[in-house]
C-alpha cells in the first residue's frame, strides 16, 4: 500500500504482468482510435465547413469496399484481442493442481480466513512469496467479492457456493484487499489487507501464535461433537458411506446419477443430506442446518480431505511449524465448476 | 439561415387548447412529447442532486458528509432516477414521440390513447419509486442483487420495484405503438428505405423494449415475491440460486444500454446529415447496424457476470459476441465521419453535440473492449473503470445526443430559436466539464477502487478531487441549456419552418406544426436525406 498518488497499480503476482501487458495493449489501441476519430472530425469541421449559408454537401451515398474494410479490419482487431484475453482469463480461472489452500468466508462485513494449520485470521492475510495459493470461498450471507488489486484477482463470494481464485505472489509487501460486490451498509469497510512475506518469515509467522492444532483437526472434533463418526465410521460397518480417501472420487447416488466429491458435494451432504444419497444408503441422515457454521463445514470440509489413510488424524494434532500440508486438487474435479 | 420577418404561423399545436385539461387529456403525440419533456427534465434534476452528494462525499477519503446508510441511498437513487426515469424515456419518450409521426408523414401514432396512457404509467410508477425514497429510502444499488435485495436490505425495496415493475409497461407500450406506427403509418413513398435513421433506431430499439422488458418485469416480481413471501428462489439459505437473479436482471438491463444508445445514435444520424447537408455516407449499413446491435445486444448480458461464477465456456461465448457487436457500432461512427466528408459543414449548435457525442461515444465504446477481454474483465469489473465505461457511453452518447436533439429540433417543436453562441459554448463545457469528471474514473479504476465505496484509501483522493471538480464544470454545461431554452421560449427569435435548411418530413411543415401535422398527406418522392441543388421549399 502506497502513499502519494499512484497512476498505476503495483503488480504483485505472476499474472498482473500479463494482465498490464494486454491492458497497455488496449490503452494503445484506444489513444490511437481516439485521436484519430477527433482528427478526422476537427480536419473535415474546419475543411468543409459552411462558408455559403445555400452551400450543400456533395452527392456521395457511400462506398461498399469501404463499408467492407471498415468492418472486416475491426472485426479482426477484436477477435485477436478476444483471444488473448481468454488466454489470461482461463489461467485466472483455473486454479494449478498443486496448490497451498487459504478457506475464505465473507460476512457482512468483514473477511475470515483460515490455514489450514489452524491460524485464524480476520481482514488480514498472510501469504508466502512464490507458492501458488489458493482461496476457496464462501459466504454466510450475501454475495461478496474478493479482489486483491495488486495480484489482478477478484471472485464473487456466493453464499451457497464455492468459489475460487488462486495467484501466486512475487513481491512481499502490504497490498489492498477489497470487498469488491456491494454488500450493503459497510461494504467499504470490508476492507483489509493482503501481508505477502518471504517464505522463511512466513513460516515463522505459521507456527508463531496460535497453537489450536490444524484445520483438519478442528474438523476431526467437530466431526466427533456432532456425532457424525456414529455412522460415517472407517470399516464400513456405519449406517452412512466410509468417508475415507473419498474426496474427488467419483460416487454414484440413488438416483443413479454420478458426483464427484469436492467441496460443494461435501457442504451439500451436511446441509441438505437428503438430496443427493449415495447409492446403497437409507436417506436417513438429519440435517444440520443451523447447527454448524460456514466456519465449521470448511472445517469438516478439510477433516474428509484428510482422511487419506484408514485411520482419522488424531484429534488434537501438534503444531509442528513444518511446511504447510500441500492439498492436492484432485485432478478430475473441474476447477471452475462454480 | 431564417429571415427576422417570419412570422409563427397563426394555428399550431401548441395554441390548439390553452386549458390545464387540454394537456393533461391530450392525444397528440407532440403534446404527450412536451409532458415528457417536463417529467424527465424533472428526474434528470433529482438523479443529478444524487450525483452531486456523491461527488461532495467523494471529495475526502473519509466518509464525513453522508453516513454510509445514506450514501449507499443515495448512489442507488441515483442509479435509479437516471436509468428508469431519465435515460431509458429520455430520447424515445420525448423526440421519438414527437418526430417519428412527422418523419414518415402520419397525423399521429397508430395509438394515440394508449401513447397518453404510457405518459401516466410512467407517471404513476414514478410516483411509487419517490415514495420509496421518503418511505426509508433504497439501498441496494439499482441491480437490485439477490440474495441482498431479497433478504438482507431493510430498506423500501417493494415500493421501489414496483415504481420500475409499472415503468416498464410505459416502455412496452410506447415501443409497440412505435413498431405499428413504422409498419402501419407511412406516408406514400415513404419506404422502408427511405425512412430517416432516426426512425430506424427506434424500430430497433422498441424491438428490445417490447422483448426484453417483460423479462425485467417477471424478475422484479420475483424479487417482491421472495422478499415478502420468503419464497425460495434467489435466496441459496433456502434452495434459490443468487446468480439466477443476475442471469435473468443482464438479460433484460444489458439490452437496456441499447434502449439508451440506439435512440441517440439516431439523432446523430439525422445532426450529422443535416449539419453537413448531405446523405448519410452507407445508409444501409447504419439502419443495418441498428438492428444488428439490437439483436445481437440480446446475447451479451453474460459479460455482467465474468467473476460471478459462471462457466468458463458460457464466459467464452459472451465474451466474443461482446467484442462482435462493437463492430456495428464502430461502422456507424465511421460512416458518420465519412457523411462528413466533402459536406457544407455547419458550425451551427447541433453539429457541436454530434462532435462532442462522436469523441465521448469513442471512448466509451473502446473501453468496453477492455471489459470484454475476459482476463482484464475481473481486474476491472465492480471498480471505478466500469463506473467511467457506461457513463462515457450512457451519458456521454446518449445525453450528448438527446441534448444535441433537442438543440437540433427546438425550432421545431417551439417556433423559436435559442442563442446559438450559447449552444455552442453548452456543447464545449459539457464535453470538457464530462472528460474532467470522468476520465480520472479510469485512472483510479484501474488502481483498483471499487464502486459504491462511501469511503476509500488516501491515495485515491486526488484523482476523486479532480473527478469532483470537474463534475461542478458539467453541471454549469447541463444548467445552460435550462436557462437560454427556457428564455427562447419568450424571446428566441422566430424560428421559421426549416431554420438549419435540412431535408425531412418534419421540416415541410410548419414550426411548430398543426395539430394534425400536415395540411396535406406529403407524397415522398426522394431518398432519405436527398439534398437537391438549392430550390424552394427545402433552404431558406
Amino acid at each position: 500500500m502506497r502513499s502519494g498518488t499512484p497512476l498505476f497499480p503495483e503488480a504483485a503476482s505472476t499474472i498482473a504482468p500479463r494482465v498490464d501487458a494486454l491492458y497497455l495493449f488496449l490503452v494503445g489501441l484506444t489513444a490511437f482510435m481516439t485521436i484519430l476519430i477527433a482528427a478526422l472530425v476537427v480536419i473535415f469541421m474546419i475543411k468543409y465547413k459552411r462558408r455559403d449559408p445555400n452551400s450543400i454537401g456533395a452527392r456521395i451515398h457511400g462506398g461498399m469496399a469501404l463499408e467492407i474494410i471498415w468492418s472486416i479490419i475491426p472485426l479482426f482487431i477484436v477477435l485477436g484481442i478476444f483471444v488473448w484475453a481468454t488466454g489470461i482469463f482461463f489461467d485466472i480461472a483455473r486454479p494449478p493442481a498443486e496448490t497451498m489452500n487459504i478457506y475464505a468466508t465473507g460476512k457482512q462485513w468483514m473477511w475470515k480466513f483460515q490455514h489450514l494449520d489452524g491460524q485464524r485470521e480476520i481482514n488480514e492475510l498472510h501469504v508466502p512469496v512464490g507458492r501458488k495459493v489458493k482461496m476457496i470461498m464462501t459466504s454466510e450471507d450475501v454475495i461478496h467479492d474478493l479482489y486483491v488489486p495488486a495480484f489482478r484477482v477478484k471472485a464473487d463470494v456466493i453464499p451457497g457456493r464455492y468459489s475460487h481464485i488462486w495467484f501466486e505472489a512475487t513481491k512481499a509487501g502490504e497490498y489492498h484487499l477489497f470487498c469488491a460486490e456491494y454488500c450493503g451498509t459497510q461494504h467499504s469497510g470490508m476492507i483489509g489487507k493482503v501481508v505477502v512475506m518471504e517464505p522463511d518469515d512466513f513460516q515463522a509467522w505459521l507456527s508463531g501464535g496460535v497453537q489450536e492444532g490444524s484445520l483438519a483437526s478442528a474438523g476431526s472434533k467437530l466431526f466427533q461433537d456432532l456425532a457424525c463418526n456414529t455412522c460415517h465410521r472407517p470399516d464400513a460397518q456405519g449406517r452412512g458411506p466410509v468417508l475415507q480417501n473419498l474426496f474427488g472420487k467419483t460416487v454414484t447416488l440413488a438416483s443413479g446419477e454420478n458426483v464427484v466429491v469436492d467441496e460443494a458435494y461435501i457442504r451439500e451432504s451436511i446441509l441438505t443430506p437428503s438430496q443427493k444419497v449415495t447409492a446403497g444408503f437409507q436417506p436417513t441422515m438429519p440435517t444440520f442446518q443451523g447447527l454448524v457454521s460456514e466456519e465449521g463445514i470448511l472445517q469438516l470440509i478439510e477433516y474428509v480431505k484428510s482422511l487419506k489413510t484408514d485411520m482419522p488424524v488424531s484429534a488434537v494434532r501438534p503444531n509442528t511449524g513444518g511446511p504447510a500440508p500441500n492439498e492436492n486438487t484432485p485432478a478430475q474435479a473441474p476447477p471452475t465448476r462454480n | 439561415m431564417s429571415s427576422s420577418t417570419v412570422a409563427m404561423p397563426p394555428t399550431h399545436y401548441l395554441n390548439n387548447g390553452l386549458t390545464l385539461k387540454s394537456w393533461l387529456f391530450t392525444k397528440d403525440h407532440k403534446r404527450i412529447a412536451l409532458l415528457y419533456l417536463v417529467a424527465v427534465t424533472f428526474f434528470f434534476m433529482v438523479g443529478a442532486a444524487f450525483a452531486v452528494a456523491i461527488r461532495l462525499e467523494l471529495a475526502t477519503p473519509a466518509g464525513d458528509l453522508l453516513s454510509d446508510e445514506n450514501y449507499n441511498r443515495v448512489f442507488t437513487m441515483h442509479g435509479v432516477m437516471m436509468v428508469f426515469f431519465f435515460l431509458i424515456p429520455a430520447v424515445p419518450a420525448i423526440l421519438g414521440n414527437f418526430l417519428i409521426p412527422l418523419q414518415i408523414g402520419a397525423k399521429d401514432l397508430a395509438f394515440p390513447k394508449l401513447n397518453l396512457l404510457s405518459f401516466y404509467i410512467y407517471f404513476v410508477g414514478s410516483l411509487f419509486t419517490m415514495y420509496s425514497i421518503v418511505s426509508g429510502g433504497l439501498d441496494t444499488g439499482w441491480t437490485f442483487y439477490t440474495p441482498f435485495s431479497t433478504v438482507a436490505s431493510t430498506s423500501a425495496v417493494v415500493p421501489a420495484a414496483l415504481g420500475i415493475f409499472i415503468n416498464g409497461f410505459s416502455g412496452i407500450l410506447t415501443g409497440l405503438n412505435f413498431i405499428v406506427t413504422i409498419h402501419k403509418m407511412r406516408a406514400p413513398g415513404m419506404t422502408w428505405f427511405r425512412l430517416p435513421l432516426f426512425v430506424w433506431a427506434h424500430y430497433a430499439t422498441s424491438l428490445i423494449q417490447v422483448l426484453g422488458t417483460p423479462v425485467l418485469a417477471i424478475t422484479i416480481v420475483l424479487v417482491a415475491a421472495e422478499r415478502i413471501f420468503g419464497f425460495g428462489l434467489f435466496n441459496p439459505a433456502v434452495g434459490g440460486d443468487p446468480v439466477l437473479f443476475q442471469h435473468l436482471f443482464w438479460f433484460y438491463s444489458h439490452p437496456a444500454v441499447y434502449i439508451m444508445i440506439l435512440p441517440a445514435m439516431g439523432i446523430i444520424s439525422e445532426l450529422v446529415a443535416a449539419s453537413a447537408r448531405k446523405q448519410v455516407f452507407g445508409y444501409t449499413f447504419v439502419a443495418f447496424a441498428s438492428i444488428g446491435i439490437a439483436v445481437i445486444g440480446f446475447l451479451v448480458w453474460g459479460h455482467h457476470m465474468f467473476v460471478s461464477g459462471e462457466s468458463v465456456y458460457a464466459a467464452l461465448v459472451f465474451s466474443v459476441l461482446s467484442f462482435i457487436v462493437a463492430v456495428p457500432s464502430a461502422v456507424k461512427v465511421f460512416n458518420w465521419i465519412a457523411t462528413m466528408y466533402r459536406g457544407s459543414v455547419s458550425w451551427e449548435t447541433p453539429m457541436f453535440y454530434v462532435a462532442g457525442f462522436i469523441g465521448l461515444f469513442a471512448i466509451g465504446g473502446l473501453t468496453g473492449l477492455f471489459l470484454a477481454s475476459m482476463g482484464l474483465d475481473v481486474h476491472l469489473t465492480d471498480t471505478y473503470f466500469i463506473v467511467a465505461h457506461f457513463h462515457y457511453v450512457m451519458v456521454g452518447g446518449t445525453i450528448m445526443g438527446y441534448l444535441g436533439g433537442i438543440h437540433f429540433w427546438w425550432p421545431k417543436i417551439t417556433g423559436r430559436m435559442y442563442n446559438d453562441l450559447l449552444g455552442r459554448v453548452s456543447a464545449v463545457v459539457i464535453f470538457v466539464g464530462f472528460n474532467l469528471t470522468f476520465f480520472p474514473q479510469f485512472v483510479v479504476g484501474y488502481l483498483g477502487m471499487p464502486r459504491r465505496y462511501h469511503a476509500y484509501p488516501e491515495e485515491f483522493q486526488v484523482l476523486n478531487v479532480l473527478s469532483s471538480a470537474g463534475a461542478s464544470v458539467l453541471a454549469v454545461g447541463y444548467l445552460m441549456p435550462l436557462f437560454y431554452l427556457a428564455y427562447s421560449l419568450k424571446y428566441g427569435e422566430i424560428a421559421g419552418d426549416n431554420p438549419f435548411g435540412a431535408v425531412g418530413l418534419e421540416w415541410n411543415t410548419t414550426s411548430p406544426p398543426p395539430t394534425e401535422n400536415f395540411k396535406t398527406t406529403p407524397v415522398v418522392t426522394w431518398e432519405a436525406y436527398e439534398y437537391p441543388t438549392p430550390v424552394e421549399g427545402h433552404v431558406v
